[in-house]
């Protein structure tokens, strides 16, 4: 293919994400056409490879882009299962009665809310469905900000607004502090000594929901979403091994796998790990959200991800018989 | 006396952070408190050393008209925009009842947080998913024992973790279904991993630390 003919391709992909009316959703029969000719077309990439004709980065990057943005607009069923580490996570907040302290750690940014913020839309939903007090703090400067985000979505709900919330009350904002693990460390004597102040600059100590919050101890559950440097590890490290907190995490599909460990030894009561992670999380809490829709897109891109892994395998080994031929 | 304080100042910092995790009781656990609150203010004003460090140094490239220098004015006019945005909207929220904050639905601060930062820099984290998928069709190849494992690991925790996985093997057992061999993945081989690259870095560190609380190491003084 010629150069012009990717930017046209291009440029038609983004017509259909600008100018096609939303929400559309093509029929499921449809649907169907359409991840046959996705998958056709994969077969033609593997015979020309097989053929010997190697293909360019810039085909790859054209059935990834495909294969995340057509399914925006499809319409399937699918079949889901919760995982171990997600259901003791929620089975942990299941556990918690009405009136329940907990701390939401918001420690990553906007280049990982794709994965975390549907995770923390649907902790927030449900703990104020059920009757938890949620006291918000960040590690990272834009944690908090994307906690307000979760917690405006919430308040938005009937169901929710119906129980006339009241910020301070029954649940507050205690922003970002610097310091990274030194912050929790700080937390396990005083959490006034960290956030003398929430982010309506009020005193801590006439926050109602504050009252005899003093440290750790004072907490019934840490939620930490988390996506780096400080995150989850510096809060099994500091506050669950010094301190005792019984902690749950929702980490990126990058970090999960770092966090596995702390999970068997008990560390960790729960992990939603990624997108997969934040979709079953939302089917645990019966929050269906952001999560539930990018799943499937995250689906085709894996499913073309392994096609490709296949049609490179494919390529090595014609490499392998031709250089072997000529040998012979 | 340069290089005397700082090495004072380190060693008095790492053994009473070493005491007050081993004796939680007066006055040792105070110095918990006292050595976090001060690494809370020295972190704070790395910030605003971090951000004035990077500004001097945009305004160097600017001014030498160096390579990419449009770039660097950029990045003073955003940096400037969001500051002045938010203390506009903080000091604005501080004289109204209630109080508000600059971060709320509705402030300019929040309108670029939503529409310019937001959108920026999740752009350019999911690009990554079109390099990470050509990086896979170049590098999970099958050439050796290490690599087949590798990318054998790679196709049952990337199948297993999407619906498509138990959907194409729902006909299998339940423990038999992708899913599962992606738990197990994770569950076991990746722990046992994780867990010997940790014990290894923990051993790192305290020897590491060791040497910087004693003076031995000082590196970290230079430059």
């Amino acid at each position: 293919m010629k150069k012009y003919q990717y930017w046209l391709i291009l440029v038609a992909l983004i017509i259909i994400l600008v100018i096609v009316p939303k929400p559309l959703e093509i029929s499921p029969t449809a649907s169907v056409i359409v991840t046959i000719l996705l998958g056709l077309a994969l077969i033609w990439v593997l015979v020309l490879t097989i053929r010997g004709h190697l293909i360019g980065r810039r085909v790859v990057f054209l059935f990834i882009g495909a294969s995340l943005a057509l399914p925006f607009f499809m319409n399937f069923e699918m079949p889901f299962k919760i995982s171990p580490e997600v259901k003791t996570l929620y089975d942990a907040l299941a556990k918690l009665p009405p009136g329940s302290k907990v701390l939401a750690a918001f420690d990553y940014d906007p280049p990982s809310a794709p994965e975390l913020q549907p995770q923390a839309d649907a902790f927030m939903a449900y703990a104020f469905k059920h009757d938890l007090k949620v006291i918000i703090m960040g590690l990272w400067p834009q944690g908090p900000q994307q906690a307000d985000m979760a917690v405006a979505k919430a308040l938005r709900q009937p169901e929710i607004r119906a129980k006339n919330l009241r910020y301070g009350v029954d649940y507050v904002n205690l922003g970002f502090q610097s310091g990274n693990e030194f912050v929790i460390q700080r937390m396990g004597t005083s959490f006034s000594g960290m956030f003398p102040r929430d982010i309506y600059n009020t005193d801590y100590n006439k926050i109602p929901i504050l009252n005899g919050v003093e440290n750790f101890s004072n907490i019934d559950f840490v939620f930490n979403l988390s996506s780096g440097y400080p995150g989850t590890v510096e809060w099994v490290q500091i506050a669950v091994d010094r301190y005792g907190v019984k902690l749950g995490a929702g980490n990126t599909a990058v970090q999960a796998p770092s966090v596995y460990p702390y999970l068997s030894s008990r560390r960790l009561t729960g992990l939603a790990g990624g997108m997969s992670g934040a979709w079953q999380f939302e089917l645990a809490t019966q929050e269906p959200g952001k999560a539930s829709t990018y799943v499937l897109p995250q689906t085709f891109s894996h499913t073309v991800v392994i096609a490709f892994i296949i049609i490179g395998n494919a390529a090595l080994i014609v490499g392998y018989r031709r250089s072997k031929r000529g040998e012979a | 006396m340069k290089r005397e304080i700082p090495l004072i100042i380190t060693f008095v910092a790492g053994v009473a952070f070493v005491l007050q995790y081993f004796i939680p009781h007066y006055p040792f656990n105070r110095f918990n408190d006292i050595f976090s609150d001060w690494f809370a203010i020295v972190g704070a004003f790395a910030i605003w050393l971090g951000a004035l460090s990077l500004i001097k140094l945009c305004l160097l490239n600017i001014s030498k008209k160096s390579h990419d220098w449009p770039i660097s004015l950029l990045m003073i006019i955003s940096f400037l925009s969001i500051v002045i945005a938010g203390a506009i909207d903080g000091f604005h929220g501080l004289n109204t009842v209630p109080t508000t904050s600059f971060r709320d639905p509705g402030t300019n601060f929040d309108w670029l947080y939503q529409n310019i930062y937001t959108p920026l820099s999740s752009t350019m984290f999911a690009i990554l998913a079109f390099f990470v998928a050509s990086a896979s069709y170049r590098a999970f190849r099958a050439r050796n024992t290490a690599a087949t494992l590798l990318l054998l690991s790679a196709f049952f925790v990337m199948i297993g973790r999407v619906p498509l996985g138990d959907y194409l093997s729902g006909w299998l057992p339940e423990r038999m279904q992708f899913s599962q061999w992606a738990n197990w993945l994770m569950a076991f081989p990746n722990t046992a991993g994780q867990r010997a690259v940790m014990i290894g870095i923990a051993l790192g560190t305290v020897s590491t630390s060791l040497r910087i609380i004693l003076g031995i190491e000082r590196s970290h003084l230079e430059g």
